[in-house]
């Protein structure tokens, strides 16, 4: 799960990470009455959940009264594109406006799952405010790395292994072990999934800011942050995912025609594939799950039919723990209550697939049964062509 | 022959009370697997459909002498689950559970070092020996004793991959699934390795998804060190970058992790990559005639 910045810099806070004062706003009025409680000058940030807010004019700094009304009243309900908005950009509905301060020196810190060790890693660069694929990509040089041996928690030794790396010295270096230590707790506190402060400032005075702070949190330990719900902000959300998501469906959109509706994310993906390897596109990805029921079927074909842009619909069950018969009913109780308005190719194999193809075959229903995989895929992407 | 299990394995299954649990022991059993004990805590002493149940692991291996552990317990407890039958002496531990905290796996992958147990998953089928033994979740039916080894990230796409071989006539020794997760027990390396070992084992299909460079540590294994051929291939082609595709552990991040990536190193090492998930089993009985 993603959350905004204001609310990762709030979680931080609580973990002794240190972040700059600051509030979060929805008005102009309220920005100017909060600001009574900093002194500028200040910062005025757009809160959505994409990197590049910067360039795209939603971060300003602001040095009076006059200036930080002005900036609050063009930010707010901006459309303010980034290089991952997409084209359309997203509509800003909240301000973070924060205390801003002398900077001497920008940094990178961010903590990364590590595959193929099974460790988290700090990683550190001298490029703050770029982000860390670019570095990677053209100094990975200027990258240091620290693993983490998850039975002792991030070392001091570590920490300094990093600040030293990072050209900090003196009191600076007792900082960043500090900084350093409360990022390792917060992450395991909170169950993060990442977490990236880009820039962390130095001071001209020698302390440690993270100005900045991307936090996304693990989907699969939510249920032991009960709390962590109210992070959600519906408005970052794709309205039809979050639908899925409470009907217990996986589901993904993409810019194709044709609607996929499959068990099993790997086949759902290889499902998606071979539409393209035949020539057409898909226009979701959705995987029913293990706990398909007739009733997330129907909700499925109600999600893929929401979407405009589909032609027509190939469902690819194999059947393992999923019953075929039971999606087959799914099926035909959604032809019945929607009325489904484009060509559906259907492939059963699997546990109860002839029980399935009964079903299908006796419900007087206009699909097509195909169980190759490739005929399947060919059918699905002429009839999308309106073949 | 096979790798890792045969009809000699002895499973117990903890949290065989729960539907999933119970519903694929009995599924196990028909299979012909010898699933000889239950663990649920505070259940001690009943039985359900003939099969002993025991509070601990520790009980259930001193009375049945399990030596294969099947987990079907939810998420928030399934850490403790792994650990408590790794502690109890099991050598197999064969994890289905999806959604599992990945701290959680972290911490458990840690404890495991050094210990005499294979972890399999989580979030994963299972793996058959076809004609011995079935344990995990997949259907027994479509497969068929043979001399393909395979190995897989994905559960369903697995089941389509062995269906098109058994259609083809090609049946498998064993058939492995690692599972969709970001940390998780046995990789692809450690399955390539066992089916290498494998005499019977003459050709594998290694199956990947997007996300992590799995995929590309095993292609260069088996440029290194492997003789036997290698079919694989690669589902997520089509997937948007960013975006978790249904596995916790199927997402391009930051520009890595792409399928077109992991097919061009699979290929610069040698293995045979299948253009399309329907032709599987086509590619590799080309390569094998």
């Amino acid at each position: 799960m993603k959350i905004h910045e204001y609310q990762g810099k709030e979680l931080l806070r609580a973990f002794g990470v240190t972040v700059p004062q600051g509030f979060l706003a929805v008005t102009v009025d309220v920005t100017l009455q909060e600001a009574e409680r900093l002194s500028f000058p200040m910062v005025v940030k757009a809160q959505i959940h994409a990197g590049g807010r910067g360039k795209g004019g939603g971060v300003r700094l602001v040095k009076n009264k006059a200036e930080l009304q002005e900036a609050a009243k063009s930010i707010l309900g901006m459309q303010l594109v980034t290089h991952q908005t997409g084209p359309e950009g997203k509509k800003v509905k909240k301000i973070w406006v924060e205390q801003a301060c002398d900077i001497a020196r920008e940094l990178y810190l961010g903590v990364v799952l590590d595959r193929s060790r099974s460790r988290l890693a700090f990683m550190a660069s001298l490029e703050g405010g770029m982000e860390i694929e670019e570095v990677a990509h053209k100094n990975p040089e200027k990258i240091f790395k620290v693993w983490v041996d998850p039975a002792v928690g991030l070392q001091s030794y570590q920490a300094r292994d990093l600040a030293f790396a990072l050209a900090l010295s003196g009191n600076q270096i007792k900082n960043f072990v500090v900084f350093a230590q409360g990022i390792y707790a917060a992450y395991i506190g909170m169950d993060a999934s990442l977490m990236e402060i880009n820039p962390l400032v130095v001071t001209k005075s020698g302390d440690l800011l993270a100005l900045d702070a991307k936090v996304n949190l693990d989907d699969n330990a939510l249920f032991r942050h009960p709390e962590f719900k109210e992070l959600l902000d519906p408005e970052e959300e794709d309205p039809t995912e979050l639908e899925a998501q409470a009907h217990n469906l996986n589901y993904v959109r993409l810019n194709g025609n044709i609607g996929c509706m499959v068990n099993g994310a790997g086949l759902a993906m290889a499902t998606m594939d071979i539409i393209k390897f035949c020539g057409g596109w898909p226009a979701n990805f959705l995987d029913v799950g293990g706990g398909v029921t007739p009733e997330s079927v129907t909700e499925g074909f109600k999600i893929i039919l929401r979407d405009k842009n589909v032609k027509a619909i190939f469902v690819n069950i194999f059947g393992g723990i999923v019953k075929c018969d039971m999606v087959a009913d799914g099926i035909i109780k959604a032809a019945k209550e929607l009325g489904i308005r484009v060509p559906v190719v259907v492939r059963l194999l699997g546990n109860r697939a002839e029980e399935g193809a009964t079903l299908l075959n006796g419900s007087g229903l206009s699909l097509t049964a195909e169980n190759d995989f490739t005929k399947a895929a060919q059918k699905v992407v002429s009839l999308a062509k309106g073949k | 022959m096979s790798i890792w299990v045969n009809k000699k394995s002895k499973v117990l299954v903890q949290g065989i009370t729960g539907s999933a649990g119970q519903y694929h022991a009995v599924a196990c059993k028909e299979y012909g697997t010898r699933v000889v004990a239950g663990v649920t805590p505070g259940k001690g002493g009943q039985e359900i459909q003939g099969t002993p149940i025991f509070n601990t692991v520790h009980d259930a291996v001193k009375k049945t002498g399990a030596d294969v552990s099947l987990i079907f317990v939810p998420a928030g407890f399934a850490a403790d689950a792994i650990l408590e039958a790794s502690d109890a002496g099991i050598g197999l531990v064969i994890c289905i559970t999806e959604g599992i905290p990945v701290s959680d796996m972290i911490l458990v992958k840690r404890a495991l070092e050094n210990r005499k147990v294979r972890l399999i998953g989580p979030n994963c089928p299972g793996l058959i020996t076809p004609g011995e033994a079935k344990i995990g979740i997949m259907p027994g039916l479509i497969h068929k004793k043979g001399p393909v080894g395979l190995v897989s990230r994905s559960g369903t796409l697995t089941y389509e991959a062995v269906y098109q071989l058994t259609q083809l006539g090609l049946g498998q020794t064993t058939c492995v699934g690692i599972g969709g997760d970001p940390v998780s027990g046995t990789n692809f390396i450690d399955c390539l390795e066992a089916f290498e070992a494998d005499p019977e084992t003459k050709a594998i299909v290694m199956i990947g998804e997007i996300g992590g460079s799995a995929e590309e540590e095993a292609a260069e294994f088996v440029q290194k060190k492997m003789k036997k051929t290698v079919v694989g291939f690669i589902a997520g082609q089509t997937a948007p970058p960013g975006k978790r595709m249904g596995h916790a552990g199927a997402i391009i991040d930051g520009g890595s992790g792409k399928a077109s990536d992991k097919i061009a190193k699979m290929k610069s090492c040698g293995l045979i990559v299948a253009e399309s998930p329907a032709t599987i089993a086509e590619t590799l009985k080309r390569y094998l005639s």
